[in-house]
């Protein structure tokens, strides 16, 4: 759902510059913090993923297609600051390099797929996470539910900008994204889990997320 | 905290093997995705407003994820799939060493 020039009005793009701008600073911040050099290579390999998985358009029904978005598989495995620097990263060169996503919408697509579907999202994971059981099966429904919830999320800001631009009526353009992004969430859900318990199954310990799960005490990212 | 992250040997095949799984994903993968338009687009196309669609940035040199020039469109994408996860990957690895330097 990245937004192309022209959707969205020139207040809500400075809107999203100024919100993201705000969130990836603040993101600097508490990566320096909180994190060290040997997250480096994983920060790359995460955002390399993410490019990666976000070429493949899979079909859905109705001659319409949908793309993984990782915002939340990343904030699970690197937390919602990291999530929020590699999103607008992958985004930044999306846009520059390959011509997906406005330049005038670059603000606007980070706040709704970093911001909206990796830090806000990962906060609804949090919650699933504390009622769930806590364990294995518990962290990948709450990851799984989240995840969908983070692509419908998205699809209703998006839809929300497009209807404070004039660009459609709301009444007709947010039942539409949502009906549609309902069943590219499920995907977005099905690419989440495999990852998550591929990395459960290979080295639980890089999950930074998982040390809730373990009721050890975890550094907060 | 041990948190088991060293540069030990796992550690770096585990960087490796999921970077592999990246690459094959943009470049073996992506040439066979489906060229129907996203959701967006779609939704676009149904209410009659895509056509506000422009493009102000007009530099990017793999529109599309495809390289002028290259008429075969699975190794146009291919290519461009493993450059854009060589930038990527470099970019952020640039980035995250300034921003974790103490």
């Amino acid at each position: 759902m990245h937004i192309p020039d022209g959707f969205v009005n020139g207040t809500i793009n400075l809107a999203g510059f100024g919100a993201s701008a705000i969130c990836c600073s603040y993101s600097i911040r508490k990566i320096n913090r909180t994190m060290d050099e040997r997250h480096i290579p994983l920060l790359g390999v995460t955002s390399a993923f993410i490019f990666a998985a976000q070429m493949i358009n899979f079909p859905i029904a109705g001659g319409t297609s949908g793309h993984f978005l990782g915002a939340l598989m990343a904030a699970i495995l690197m937390g919602p600051w990291a999530s929020c620097l590699i999103m607008s990263l992958v985004l930044t060169i999306q846009c520059l390099g390959f011509a997906d996503g406005g330049i005038t919408a670059l603000g606007t697509n980070i706040f709704n797929m970093g911001i909206i579907g990796g830090v806000f999202s990962y906060y609804i994971f949090i919650f699933l996470k504390a009622i769930l059981p806590k364990n294995r099966g518990g962290f990948l429904t709450s990851s799984a539910i989240a995840s969908w919830f983070s692509v419908v999320a998205s699809s209703a800001f998006c839809a929300i900008e497009l209807g404070l631009s004039g660009t459609a009526p709301l009444k007709i353009i947010l039942p539409a994204m949502l009906g549609v992004h309902t069943v590219i969430g499920i995907g977005e859900a099905i690419v989440t889990t495999a990852v998550l318990s591929s990395v459960l199954a290979a080295r639980s310990d890089l999950i930074i997320s998982m040390k809730q799960v373990q009721g050890k005490q975890w550094k907060e990212v | 905290m041990e948190r088991g992250l060293g540069m030990e040997r796992g550690f770096r095949l585990f960087i490796f093997i999921s970077l592999a799984i990246a690459i094959i994903l943009a470049v073996f993968i992506s040439p066979f995705a489906s060229n129907s338009p996203d959701g967006l687009e779609k939704v676009a196309e149904d209410r009659g407003f895509l056509n506000m669609a422009k493009s102000v940035w007009r530099y990017s040199p793999f529109s599309d994820y495809s390289i002028t020039g290259i008429e075969n469109n699975y190794i146009s994408t291919g290519l461009s799939g493993i450059i854009g996860i060589v930038i990527v990957f470099i970019i952020t690895l640039i980035l995250a060493k300034k921003i974790i330097a103490k």
